[in-house]
């Protein structure tokens, strides 16, 4: 219902303008991203920039782009972890890893991976399933700091102990300590993962195609998306995956409801895994 | 609170009604909806903190004993009056202007995702005073600052009462931050729902 003058209403039209605004300045498009989120970060952004109202924010940010830049960490969620979802690592070993099998080489792109935790996941499950050594992985995300840190796979120790009582629900097939070697408190993920990981910026709602995927992994990042970019960024998906390819969503993102439903089978509902059909 | 106090009513009923809860708050939240049909004016949501390895169950559990179906949120999913929508563990709740739930896995807010207060806080900003929002029993504070956003945009705020509760923290909480709610039993809260279905069943 729409009652002018209304106090929420300024503040929606704020978020508008500072979305826009952004977008004309600087180039990055997060008019389509799920407004309640970003209202809800936009809000954390006002308090922590000391500007009496987001208008102000608008104004410093068109004329400051250092301001700018330390503003864009409120635009991506960069929280995940090792084996988030145990069921959906299991799922994987369970009905994808057979068909990975028959492929002699393949390409996985883990798209929106914020601090890589998820791509060392499939990498784990990849290395001891054998098949390390045929995959390339390329992590990709919008966040430069989170790349990074995924590059150089080291992780707090906090985030190793809820992993390992993740990796050993998913069906780990020894310890997730064969996957690191802990030093000052940290833990380092074995080379020989990353050796086979290209971590690269990409964003999902400007980007085009990263190349023929035998399996993408994009788990929960579209919920961040309206509908009109969810659908845009299915039809990348779609266009980017091989015939037969995999497409990994986070457990409560569901393509039924999508433009691109009927390219696919469902292969776990549950883990929200899908295949490719292949044309008839 | 009584019929007269509370203002809504089947011809004037509110948005959404919001429950929020923890530990003990299950028998209570059956209890405020086992009256409930169908035709039920509101969509329902339900904030309650469960394990993670939980998820689904509290959603099929409400399904099965209830006369209104209840499901758990996937992103994108519509708010619809007659049904009862339970946040997912281990994601924050949102809702959109338009009325779609949204996820997110932000950081856990006071330990918990989800997070009562984010969802109250954001339900306040989109729907306003034609809420209720309920606390029922739990074991921290997380939910005090969301009933205290309802009723600042002037919704409806009640606490189940404490003495009433397996875990009155909760619900005392709201009340030592100065919320004006009303701390009503379950089953005066089921009466009160239930008086906003009065003859829709055959609407």
């Amino acid at each position: 219902m729409h009652e002018p003058g209304r106090e929420g209403d300024v503040w929606n039209i704020e978020v508008g303008l500072l979305l826009e605004a952004i977008y004309q300045r600087y180039g990055y498009d997060f008019r389509d991203y799920a407004r309640a989120s970003v209202e809800r970060r936009m809000g954390q952004l006002l308090q922590d920039s000391r500007c009496a109202n987001l208008s102000e924010v608008t104004a410093r940010l068109l004329r400051e782009p250092e301001f700018f830049h330390n503003l864009v960490p409120y635009f991506s969620v960069s929280v995940t972890s090792l084996f988030r979802d145990p069921f959906f690592y299991q799922a994987i070993r369970e009905k994808v890893v057979p068909l990975l099998r028959t492929w002699p080489y393949f390409k996985v792109w883990h798209a929106g991976c914020a601090t890589g935790e998820e791509v060392y996941s499939v990498g784990i499950l990849l290395k001891e399933e054998g098949l390390l050594d045929r995959a390339t992985v390329y992590a990709t995300d919008i966040s430069q700091p989170a790349l990074d840190t995924g590059k150089s796979g080291i992780y707090p120790l906090e985030i190793i102990r809820k992993g390992s009582v993740n990796y050993n629900e998913s069906g780990g097939r020894g310890s997730l300590s064969d996957h690191y070697h802990a030093r000052y408190g940290a833990a380092a993920m074995d080379a020989e993962l990353s050796s086979r990981f290209t971590f690269a910026r990409h964003n999902l709602a400007m980007d085009t195609s990263f190349g023929e995927m035998q399996m993408i992994v994009c788990r929960n990042v579209l919920i961040y998306f309206n509908e009109e970019l969810q659908n845009a960024v299915l039809e990348l998906f779609l266009e980017s995956l091989d015939h037969g390819g995999f497409l990994c969503l986070g457990d409560k993102e569901t393509i039924a409801f999508s433009s691109v439903a009927e390219h696919f089978t469902v292969v776990d509902e549950k883990a929200r895994i899908y295949k490719k059909r292949v044309p008839r | 609170m009584t019929h007269a106090s509370f203002p809504f009513t089947a011809l004037n009923p509110p948005r959404a009604v919001l429950l929020g809860g923890s530990a003990g708050a299950s028998q209570p939240l059956r209890e405020i909806l086992s009256g409930l049909g169908p035709a039920f004016p509101a969509p329902v949501v339900v904030v309650q903190h469960i394990h993670e390895k939980a998820g689904g169950m509290l959603a099929a559990n409400l399904d099965e004993s209830l006369a209104l179906p209840a499901l758990e949120v996937l992103d994108k999913m519509p708010a619809r009056p007659g049904h009862v929508y339970v946040a997912p563990p281990d994601y924050h709740l949102l809702v959109e202007r338009r009325g779609t739930f949204a996820l997110s896995v932000e950081e856990p807010v006071r330990w918990s995702r989800p997070s009562i207060d984010v969802f109250f806080q954001r339900a306040a900003q989109v729907w306003g005073r034609e809420l209720v929002a309920i606390l029922l029993s739990g074991a921290n504070e997380d939910g005090a600052q969301g009933l205290a956003a309802v009723e600042q945009v002037g919704g409806t705020v009640i606490v189940q009462a404490p003495h009433s509760a397996q875990f009155p923290q909760m619900p005392m909480a709201a009340l030592e931050l100065g919320v004006g709610a009303a701390a009503l039993t379950p089953e005066h809260i089921g009466t009160l729902l239930a008086g906003l279905q009065e003859g829709r069943e055959h609407v």
